[in-house]
């Protein structure tokens, strides 16, 4: 017997159109609301902060006419919600202003050291869940051997080292002594300039203009800072993996499975695995989200022109256009990571949809 | 095993494959590498660069009026200008320009560059602007006092009273950077001089044309071979920004760096042992001092200031932590130039420290705060006043803060005791004496702000005294002023100057010819060879 689907009367159509318009405005007014927040906050932060801006731009010595032109030029002489008021109008122009401390707009700088960090926390995060989800898995399906133990002390190992040590222990191991990578930069000076800028990432751009050379040379690279910053997020997957999944493997529903013949592995990896999938997704957009913050501390040791490294500097030095800038650009991130994996929650999850 | 556990085996053994990549080769014949913090540069434009980078970048891509050349950065020697002389009543200086100098466009170097070049510092007004300023130019006067005779000459005419040698001084500061006319002119927006675009771009006639400045990775030089010395042998010079001393080191023992900039002590002593490298050292012009802030009563008092001098360990903290970067030297202008004062009267003596806080009312010491940069050797040189001035009593609480936050608080004078440096702005005494000695107005709200009136220090005769130095013309007769000023503030001022300080520079055994000047914008790369 054959049967064709009913046709949903007109009536649950319109209804699902109104409710999708409903949900699109919801996440448009929830968009909005968060970047004023983060706008807000950022704003008054960089105003109490006990460093004259107007210092970052003039140094210490310039004459009192430069220094007054320069406070005007900044709008410090206005009150307050006014500079913010203004801040926002060219917010909205797609205007971030001039960073003082590179001399560019703010946009400009975004785009070059943006994707520098996308790059390595992209290189790292992959590393991170290709070795994380199965040594989780591995040390859950061995709880209380050997294996989980090790796995476990990995785990700690990765969780409370200072990464700052990490780096330098690992540029002096594998760059200076075993000479497996390259050291600090994004490429070797042989290298520098000779592939044209397009996405600002240098594995993609080099592929694209087809020069090997760089690819390979910026792999060399990237390798040792991603890896340690791999190894972090590592240990935090590796960890939530090994919970979440044993969680799973003391269900009924594996007791069943078992029962009826199936090899363990096969419980294992098809019928636990795509279980933690949900809580698995949001461990790991949570890890790629902290990495696209910009890593200070590796970006320092590893000289990586990244997006931590801008903001931190730009903190310090009160140039509050670039420290907003890259404000907006991590809610940004973590906004689009949660649509993401809202996303992915919908595709591994039937009972989301 | 299901596929999603292949693929991402697959994706490990991959991403460990990548590990078996060598590592690139040393840097190329040709080019010199320099690994250093470069983050503070905010600007390529000469008239108004006034970062230690930013100073070193344009001293060579820039050619100057009158100039320290890297063959001897001791003597001032005409530079873009070929001679001078000066008039009658010491108020006018014609300069005569060299024949047949280019711009790295190919356009000629004439006397309206050289008048265009100061004329745009003064009406652009930035930070670094005062050093010509100070001379009587503004931006109304300066296109009639400032004025190219014919393509050769260049008539100055300054207003104020000052001696000619501090003028040609001025002369050879950043500001002095000839800039091609025709070519910023071409890149004007608004009337901005070219200010916009020469940020981030160059228009020079020195020994190396900007390639690329990209913020906080590198800067790129290009060899000029036109230039009047003769093209320089490194054909490119590459400044990489490597923020962390210990990852220069690192990349110096791989020889993926030939000269690194920024190695503590114990990175200079624990690279030692490495036949390869050799580790020079350059005295430079900074000083660094204590200031105590005369709006605190007790800082106030005589006895106190007195005391405060006693109770500094200096040769301690110079043979041990500070070894090789500081000598000590406690006078304002630093020594190793002309009219400086060598003496060095202070060292620790913990019991005269104690009379003399007894003498001042204040036999128990006192609690006092002190503001002080969060970065070595800041740190630890605030650690080791604390430990001695404990000895007598004198309870220092260190604050330790980003150095732009220090200067905030000092320029709004709400400091007690604070740490901090000094550099000459030009090889001129004037250049300290006028922010050491100088303090025309004291009240809150003046509009200049030196560091004596930083700290409260009200000084009527001896702003004086620095001024009739300023305008002295007899070279010898305005030396003994300076002596004599040195020596005033050496024995009772709110500073108490500790140290001067030494560049230490590492690099590979066959990296000859660097040049690091007192000041940093008299570094040179254009005698290097490798």
């Amino acid at each position: 017997m054959t049967t064709t689907p009913a046709k949903p009367p007109a009536g649950v159509r319109r209804s699902r159109a109104s409710a999708f318009a409903w949900h699109f405005i919801r996440l448009i007014s929830t968009l909005a609301l968060t970047f004023l927040g983060l706008t807000i906050v950022t704003f008054c932060i960089g105003r109490v902060i006990p460093i004259d801006p107007v210092i970052a731009v003039v140094g210490d010595r310039a004459s009192p006419e430069a220094y007054e032109r320069v406070r005007m030029e900044l709008g410090l002489d206005l009150p307050l919600y006014q500079q913010y008021w203004n801040y926002l109008i060219k917010l909205l122009h797609g205007d971030l202003g001039i960073a003082v401390l590179t001399a560019r707009p703010v946009l400009e700088d975004l785009m070059r050291v943006f994707p520098a960090t996308l790059e390595l926390a992209t290189v790292a995060i992959i590393m991170g869940v290709c070795f994380g989800v199965p040594i989780g898995v591995l040390a859950a399906t061995n709880q209380g051997r050997w294996p989980d133990h090790l796995i476990r002390l990995v785990g700690l190992v990765g969780y409370s080292m200072p990464v700052f040590w990490l780096g330098l222990v690992g540029l002096l191991v594998f760059y200076n002594t075993l000479d497996w990578v390259s050291g600090p930069g994004r490429v070797d000076v042989y290298y520098e300039d000779v592939v044209q800028p397009v996405t600002g990432m240098l594995l993609i751009d080099s592929l694209l203009a087809g020069d090997t050379g760089v690819f390979w040379n910026a792999v060399s690279h990237i390798i040792l800072p991603a890896a340690i910053l791999g190894y972090l997020s590592l240990a935090y997957i590796a960890r939530m993996t090994r919970s979440f999944m044993l969680g799973q493997l003391h269900q009924e529903y594996i007791l069943t499975a078992q029962v009826k013949g199936l090899s363990r592995s096969r419980v294992v990896w098809r019928h636990a695995l795509p279980n933690i999938m949900v809580p698995l997704i949001t461990v790991v957009a949570l890890s790629y989200g902290y990495l696209l913050e910009g890593a200070v501390l590796t970006e320092t040791v590893f000289a990586w022109p990244g997006l931590g490294r801008y903001i931190t500097s730009a903190l310090f030095n009160a140039d509050m256009n670039a420290v907003l800038g890259g404000t907006l650009i991590v809610g940004t991130v973590f906004i689009g990571l949660n649509l993401l994996s809202d996303l992915a929650y919908y595709l591994v999850d039937p009972r989301a949809r | 095993m299901n596929r999603i556990m292949k693929v991402l085996l697959l994706a490990g053994v991959l991403s460990l494959s990548v590990w078996a990549e060598p590592a690139a080769a040393d840097t190329p014949k040709d080019t010199l590498v320099i690994a250093k913090q470069i983050d503070d540069i905010i600007t390529l434009d000469p008239a108004e660069v006034f970062e230690f980078s930013g100073g070193e970048v344009i001293a060579n891509v820039y050619d100057r009026v009158m100039t320290y050349e890297a063959e001897d950065t001791q003597t001032l020697v005409p530079g873009v200008a070929e001679s001078h002389s000066v008039g009658q009543d010491g108020k006018t200086i014609t300069l005569k320009i060299r024949p047949g100098q280019k711009f790295h466009s190919g356009n000629p170097l004439t006397a309206e560059d050289v008048a265009f070049s100061i004329q745009r510092v003064i009406i652009l007004n930035k930070t670094p602007a005062f050093i010509f300023s100070q001379l009587g130019w503004t931006p109304e006067n300066v296109k009639d006092l400032v004025k190219a005779k014919d393509e050769l000459t260049v008539d100055l005419t300054i207003t104020e009273d000052f001696a000619p040698t501090f003028v040609l001084n001025c002369l050879s500061a950043g500001v002095g950077s000839v800039v091609d006319r025709k070519l910023v002119l071409e890149h004007e927006t608004n009337g901005d001089l070219g200010y916009a675009w020469l940020k981030t771009n160059s228009a020079g006639s020195g020994p190396f044309v900007l390639k690329s400045w990209k913020p906080n990775e590198t800067v790129m030089l290009e060899a000029n071979p036109e230039y009047r010395h003769g093209a320089p042998a490194m054909k490119r010079v590459v400044i990489r920004h490597v923020p962390e001393p210990a990852s220069q080191r690192l990349m110096l023992e791989k020889g993926d760096a030939d000269l690194v900039r920024n190695l503590t002590a114990d990175q200079i002593q624990g690279i030692a042992g490495n036949s390869d490298l050799v580790v020079d050292s350059y005295p430079k012009a900074d000083v660094y001092y204590v200031a105590l802030n005369q709006k605190d009563e007790r800082l106030a008092k005589p006895q106190v200031r007195q005391a405060v001098r006693w109770l500094i360990d200096y040769q301690g903290m110079a043979d041990s932590f500070l070894k090789g970067r500081f000598k000590v030297h406690q006078s304002f202008w630093p020594s190793g130039f002309y009219a400086s004062l060598t003496d060095t009267p202070f060292k620790l003596d913990v019991a005269k420290g104690k009379q003399l806080l007894a003498e001042a009312g204040y036999p128990d010491g006192f609690e006092v705060e002190l503001d002080s940069s969060n970065i070595s050797p800041f740190t630890e040189i605030a650690q080791s006043l604390q430990a001695t001035m404990g000895q007598a009593g004198i309870k220092v609480n260190i604050i330790p803060g980003e150095q732009k936050q220090v200067i905030t608080k000092y320029r709004a004078r709400q400091h007690q005791m604070l740490l901090l440096y000094w550099s000459p702005d030009y090889m001129d005494p004037h250049s300290n004496a006028d922010s050491f000695a100088r303090n025309p107005d004291n009240s809150d709200n003046a509009k200049s702000k030196p560091l004596a009136w930083r700290n409260a220090w009200d000084i009527p005769e001896i702003t004086k005294k620095a001024d009739a130095a300023a305008r002295e013309r007899d070279p010898e007769k305005r030396k003994e002023m300076y002596l004599d000023l040195q020596l005033m503030l050496q024995q009772d001022s709110p500073f108490v100057i500790m140290f001067q300080s030494t560049e230490q520079v590492a690099h590979y055994k066959n990296v000859n010819g660097f040049v690091s000047g007192p000041t940093y914008d008299t570094v040179y790369y254009r005698l290097v060879t490798k």
